[in-house]
């Protein structure tokens, strides 16, 4: 039998790291920290040394901190070869070689893919290059997002009432901006939260003074002669008038440069195994490339094997060390990626927080605090488990129900809880948006129990 | 420096806001904001909120392990604040 | 059975300097219940970390009273006064939690702590001095006890000058914390309880109308005056407020002060290098916490529901016991758990509790610790223990040394 190849790649293996963002770095961190002696080369599109992202719609925006400078802080010395500024344009499964934009290439013994997500662009063209439409996703979108509210627009148009939507929101009228957003569903946050839930986050914006729309959806963006953006369409036939309009309709994944590579990369990502090993295209995991972060998708024992994609910096860091792990380690040592899903948001001075996977869940019962204060825990259920739990400003007895979701603890809660209140006794139905129609919210996504099943519709992508 | 804090594990305690609140600050009751890249002056603050941080969610770089780069006040009041 | 409960062993005075064999033993049962009405014992870390986050589990006096097997509870927390946030649970604990806090921190008021850093160091410089010609002192009484009193009472407005009246009643209030004096508790004990609280209530009454009147720049204005989204608090709410800080805002930070020297004194090489390395008293004081944590036990809970615990159910209604310095001492937590380790880079102890009533005043009780330890260390020239162990108070709940006799060959 051949010795596992892990002790010859720790040694002295060649390990690319596409991605050279939150994924990343923690990757290369813990390849130094499992003892990875070999050569480790981290490829960036971005001219930046990795940051830190989910800053960029809050202390940034709430002016506590400069948008050029949210760097994440490393954790050890990596000591790896930097190309940054030049984007991967290709991948020779076969070769094991990553091709760059510029025409280099350079190989590699294990690969991690870490290209993460970018902002889902306005379609239609013309209207996206007007002068003040905006998203929101790298540094560079942070400062000139920065720069233009700090300039006292008339109005800022927000579209799309996901969560960096709404933090969006929430900022403007923390510097006393007017602000409208548009979201297509009912209330704000109903595509990860469902309708119970995002009817508090409705009721807070617009508290907050925001001029929400829902139930409608942006038709057309009009500039003026000097191609500044003005006015926006909606389809309820009114027109708002703005000066800055951001575009938060969720994200695209980073896996174009992988098209025609083998891979099983596509518009929903990369699917790979619970080792963070990603599958071909024929279903058939491979053995040299990982994926962690934004950019994977990967099945999850504890919800029933689905494939999940969590756009959650949490999952970006435990998928990389995971993924990390298992590159340089022998068969038998490989881990799952096992991570409880949970994710933060703070909006107009309320924290956020959730565990689990909220959209599983057909029911909801409130069993802490109540929906009208805006301070309680909200408990999802599936098919008599629970299977996640919100909370707003009451944060410290969400790892209570982490722990109930691990056990898969029955749901409804029969047991009583402290701040019980009448409307909690009962569930009620979750009111998540039919799965069919996009809301712009979602970050967690269920697609389905096998990547096979997605076989046939891993096409080339198109934004 | 840097800092970065794992808001997943953050449960809002502020530790860091009554320590160093020229960089941690809560807005709201519960939810935390901060400038990930302080001034420097603001070490010896970051290092007692890293260390007060009661579920260890603040990571900075060069708190330890910097030798000499360490306040030496004996009262811990270095800007006499 | 021969031997007496390993509860009551606890409680033993005779266990006082050194309980923590003990909470190895008690570990060994990580759900112990010694029969009858007594208490549920928990001991390891994990077990007491997930029930300061159960909502099952309840802090609130009624509840506990409710358990029926302490005679104390109900007395202790009224003498006419409504229960403080320590002794309620949601929504009301969270309500008068954020008005006290308005008025002692963000997002209110940011600065006020790290704005008494001032103060802190000038009491210490003050204090260290006024040992003088000394070369032997009882750190408790010179140091470690007027030094907290001091900063609380600066914090709340509550005048110096009135320390030696009010000690009189706090005194006994503090005492009524152990379970041992309750167990042992008798009417009189009882009724001067009653007094003492009713009196400190009173006393209290008196400064706030004054702040009513004539805000200042301290707590007690904020607390009477104070007028959020959350609404204000009864006068009541303010004066058992304000008791609940006084008494929580000092004998626990006098026993960390004292227990850190005492610690110190015991591991000369670090106090050597406290001498030389201020910033190492970050650490260090985090390290003591979970070393010597002055609240050994928190021993307010019942739980509303059955509550499943390492397969043993706590049927609804018990009295729960945390036994949080045993489970700092947790080897299934800590590496090396007995050794007092300054440079220790893992220490998540529960010395200040954890959850929704995790310690209020903890920044205030850290910082002034820091100082303390760090100013002694370096201002007494080759200090020594002069008693080991030294004589400890009753408590077996805040545990500390009653007296710290230490001589030194003068000052820096
Ligand atoms: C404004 C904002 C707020 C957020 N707030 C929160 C929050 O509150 N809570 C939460 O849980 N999460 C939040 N997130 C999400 C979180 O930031 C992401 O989950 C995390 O950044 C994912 O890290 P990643 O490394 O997988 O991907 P990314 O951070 O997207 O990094 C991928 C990197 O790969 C680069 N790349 C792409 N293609 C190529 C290529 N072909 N060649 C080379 N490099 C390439 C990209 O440019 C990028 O630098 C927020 C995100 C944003 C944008
Ligand atoms: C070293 C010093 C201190 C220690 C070890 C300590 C320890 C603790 C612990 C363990 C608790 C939790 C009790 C429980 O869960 O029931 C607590 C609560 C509390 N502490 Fe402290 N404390 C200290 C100093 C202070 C100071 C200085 C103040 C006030 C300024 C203070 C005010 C409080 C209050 C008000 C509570 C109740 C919090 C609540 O119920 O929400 N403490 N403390
Ligand atoms: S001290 Fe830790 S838990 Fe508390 S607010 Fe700061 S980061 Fe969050």
């Amino acid at each position: 039998m051949a010795a596992d190849p892990g002790a010859r790649i720790l040694r002295e293996g060649r390990i690319v790291i596409v991605g050279a963002s939150l994924a990343g770095l923690r990757a290369a961190e813990t390849l130094r920290a499992e003892g990875f002696a070999g050569e480790l080369t981290l490829i960036g599109d971005e001219p930046y040394e990795p940051y830190d992202r989910p800053p960029l719609s809050k202390s940034v925006l709430l002016g506590m901190a400069s948008p050029i400078h949210t760097e994440l802080p490393h954790r050890r010395e990596i000591a790896a070869r930097w190309r940054l500024g030049v984007p991967a344009a290709g991948l020779d499964l076969a070769a094991g070689r990553v091709r760059l934009a510029d025409g280099d290439e350079v190989e590699y013994d294990r690969l991690l893919i870490a290209t993460g997500v970018r902002a889902r662009p306005w379609p239609n063209e013309e209207e996206a290059r007007l002068d003040g439409v905006c998203v929101l996703r790298t540094r560079d979108d942070a400062a000139d997002l920065y720069r233009r509210l700090k300039a006292g627009p008339g109005r800022v148009f927000v579209i799309g009432g996901g969560f960096a939507g709404s933090e969006i929101a929430s900022a403007c009228r923390g510097m006393g901006l007017p602000v409208t957003v548009a979201e297509r569903a009912g209330a704000p946050l109903v595509g990860a939260l469902g309708g119970v839930v995002a009817a508090v986050a409705a009721d807070l914006q617009l508290e907050n003074g925001v001029d929400l729309r829902t139930h409608v959806t942006v038709t057309g963006l009009e500039g003026d002669a000097a191609g500044r953006v003005r006015a926006v369409h909606l389809s309820d036939e009114s027109t708002v008038e703005a000066d800055v309009v951001v575009v938060s309709l969720g994200s695209l994944r980073n896996t174009e440069w992988l098209t025609g590579s083998g891979l099983g990369a596509g518009p929903r990502g990369i699917a790979c195994d619970a080792g963070c090993r990603a599958f071909d295209v024929r279903g058939i995991v491979t053995d040299d490339v990982f994926v962690a972060g934004d950019v994977a998708r990967s099945p999850h024992p504890l919800f029933g094997y689905q494939f999940l994609s969590l756009e959650h910096w949490g999952n970006a860091v435990a998928q990389a060390e995971t993924a990390a792990h298992n590159m340089v380690c022998a068969s038998a040592d490989r881990r799952p990626h096992l991570w409880m899903p949970a994710f933060w948001s703070s909006m107009f001075g309320v924290s956020i927080k959730s565990v689990g996977v909220p959209p599983m869940g057909d029911q909801v019962m409130v069993t802490q605090g109540s929906l009208a204060e805006r301070r309680f825990v909200a408990v999802y259920g599936h098919q008599g488990r629970i299977v996640a739990a919100v909370s707003f400003d009451n944060t410290r007895w969400l790892e209570f129900y982490a722990r109930q979701i691990e056990r898969g603890a029955p749901f409804p809660v029969e047991f009583p809880t402290m701040d019980r209140r009448p409307e909690g006794r009962r569930p009620v139905p979750a009111a998540f948006p039919d799965p069919s129609l996009p809301t712009h919210g979602a970050t967690v996504t269920l697609t389905g129990y096998s990547p096979a099943d997605r076989q046939l519709v891993f096409h080339p992508a198109r934004p | 420096m840097r800092l970065v804090v794992d808001l997943n594990k953050c449960q809002g305690y502020a530790q860091c806001a009554f320590l160093a609140p020229d960089v941690f600050a809560m807005h709201g009751e519960e939810s935390l904001v901060y400038d990930p890249h302080p001034e420097e002056q603001q070490r010896e603050r970051v290092a007692r909120a890293v260390a007060a941080c009661p579920v260890q969610a603040i990571t900075a770089d060069g708190l330890r392990g910097a030798p000499g780069s360490a306040p030496r006040s004996a009262l811990g009041v270095p800007d006499g604040r | 059975m021969t031997e007496a409960s390993l509860v009551s062993r606890i409680t033993d005075f005779a266990s006082r300097a050194d309980p923590y064999p003990l909470y190895e033993e008690l570990r060994r049962t990580p759900v112990l219940h010694e029969g009858g009405d007594g208490p549920y014992v928990i001991s390891s870390y994990y077990d007491i970390k997930a029930l300061f986050h159960d909502p099952r589990i309840s802090s609130d006096t009624i509840t506990l009273a409710a358990a029926g097997r302490d005679p104390l509870d109900e007395q202790e927390e009224t003498g006419g006064l409504p229960l403080s946030f320590l002794r309620t649970d949601p929504p009301q604990h969270d309500r008068l939690r954020r008005i006290a806090n308005s008025g002692f921190g963000p997002p209110h008021r940011p600065r006020r702590i790290d704005g008494l850093r001032g103060v802190m160091a000038e009491t210490v410089t003050g204090l260290i001095d006024g040992f003088g010609d000394a070369r032997r002192i009882d750190l408790v009484d010179r140091f470690a006890h007027p030094f907290p009193v001091t900063v609380i009472c600066r914090l709340l407005g509550v005048p110096r000058e009135d320390e030696p009246e009010f000690r009189t009643w706090v005194d006994p209030l503090v005492a009524s914390l152990d379970p041992g004096t309750r167990q042992s508790a008798d009417d009189a004990f009882l009724k001067s309880l009653h007094q003492s609280r009713t009196a400190l209530g009173a006393y209290l009454a008196g400064l706030a109308e004054q702040r009513t009147a004539q805000p200042q720049d301290d707590l007690l204005s904020d607390l009477v005056r104070r007028d959020g989204p959350d609404g204000s608090m009864a006068m009541m709410e303010v004066l058992s407020t304000a008791v609940l800080l006084l008494i929580a805002g000092h004998e626990t930070t006098v026993n960390l002060i004292t227990n850190g020297m005492l610690t110190l004194l015991r591991h000369p090489d670090v106090l050597e290098r406290l001498r030389r390395e201020p910033e190492l008293s970050v650490n260090l004081v985090e390290e003591l916490l979970r070393y010597e944590p002055p609240v050994q036990i928190v021993s307010q809970r019942t739980c509303i529901a059955d509550v499943e615990v390492r397969g043993v159910t706590i049927p609804k209604g018990s009295r729960i016991w945390l036994m949080v310095a045993a489970g700092n001492r947790d080897p299934e937590r800590f590496k090396d758990p007995e050794r007092f380790d300054p440079d220790r880079e893992d220490i998540q102890h529960l010395g200040f509790g954890s959850g929704i009533h995790s310690c209020f005043g903890a920044p205030m009780a850290r910082l002034e610790t820091q100082i303390a330890l760090t100013e002694l260390a370096r201002r007494m020239e080759n200090p020594r223990l002069v008693e080991d162990p030294p004589p400890y108070r009753p408590n077996a709940v805040l545990r500390g040394p009653r007296h710290l006799e230490v001589a030194f060959d003068g000052l820096r």
